[in-house]
């Protein structure tokens, strides 16, 4: 069923595979590129304009325009060569936010101290520990776990192999992990609650 | 029976349904008897959750309106 017509029916095309994806794209892009998600959508919309031929069937258009929004994604990092801080994998590795609660006991009076943990985080204290993460290990996290994409998918948009955004899940899972403690302490999320 | 390190590390691959199956027996057989390890596992699909729920964040009016006209520019 795929044509290669002329400019007006390609946009026809790309208009009704994309109307519906927007609000999914640019949460995605939120989380991948924070403020730049607009345009990093823009970008998106226009690349995928440029390839629609290339899309054979519209039932891959949700995976496809992922794709190319996490490549759009991506070039705004290259372009701007920023890496966000990253702490020692080997510290991180061993890294387990759950003992990490039990032995620091945020909340001496709680019997549900892990829930009263996670409790403390809206969806922005979630979005700013995700954007902590360098983009290597935060794309995946935010494709699966968010998006519900499987490891395999992300994959073939990443053009990476499996074992490769499989590791990329576990480390980018422990750094996600102990961000999610930094935050809470430098953010005072957990002395609030104890005083 | 595995250590708790190994059960904890596989935790979530377990809980994405993407362990082996000899890895899925020997993680839930761990789980069977030590309880940290349930309290660990617990955490680890709160944990899940609290990712998965920045997914219903609402996009601004006047973003989405920007990306529809961009969408209506297309054809010249
Ligand atoms: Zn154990």
């Amino acid at each position: 069923m795929v044509v290669a017509g002329s400019r007006a029916d390609r946009a026809e095309r790309i208009r009704r595979l994309a109307h519906e994806e927007l609000p999914r794209l640019y949460r995605i892009a939120r989380r991948i590129v924070g403020d730049e998600a607009e345009d990093a959508v823009q970008d998106c919309l226009l690349k995928a304009f440029q390839k629609i031929d290339q899309l054979q069937d519209d039932t891959a258009a949700r995976s496809w325009l992922t794709s190319i929004l996490v490549n759009c994604c991506r070039d705004r990092y290259r372009s701007q060569s920023r890496r966000p801080d990253e702490v020692e994998f080997d510290e991180v590795e061993e890294f387990s936010l759950y003992r990490k609660i039990a032995y620091e006991d945020p909340f001496p009076y709680s019997d549900s101290l892990h829930l009263d943990f996670l409790a403390e985080f809206g969806n922005e204290d979630v979005r700013a520990v995700l954007l902590r993460i360098s983009e290597l290990y935060r794309i995946p996290l935010v494709l699966v776990y968010m998006d519900g994409f499987l490891a395999r998918e992300v994959a073939a948009m990443l053009d990476a192999p499996l074992g490769t955004v499989l590791a990329r899940l576990h480390r980018g899972r422990k750094l996600f992990e102990k961000q999610m403690w930094e935050y809470a302490s430098e953010r005072g999320l957990l002395r609030e609650v104890t005083r | 029976m595995i250590s708790c390190a190994e059960a904890v590390r596989q935790l979530w691959e377990y809980l994405d349904d993407v362990i082996p199956e000899t890895e899925r027996v020997s993680v839930e057989a761990h789980l069977a008897r030590c309880r940290r390890c349930c309290g660990e596992l617990e955490f680890a699909r709160e944990l899940r959750l609290t990712l998965a729920s920045t997914a219903n964040e609402s996009i601004p009016h006047g973003v989405l309106r920007r990306l529809h006209e961009t969408l209506e520019e297309l054809e010249p």
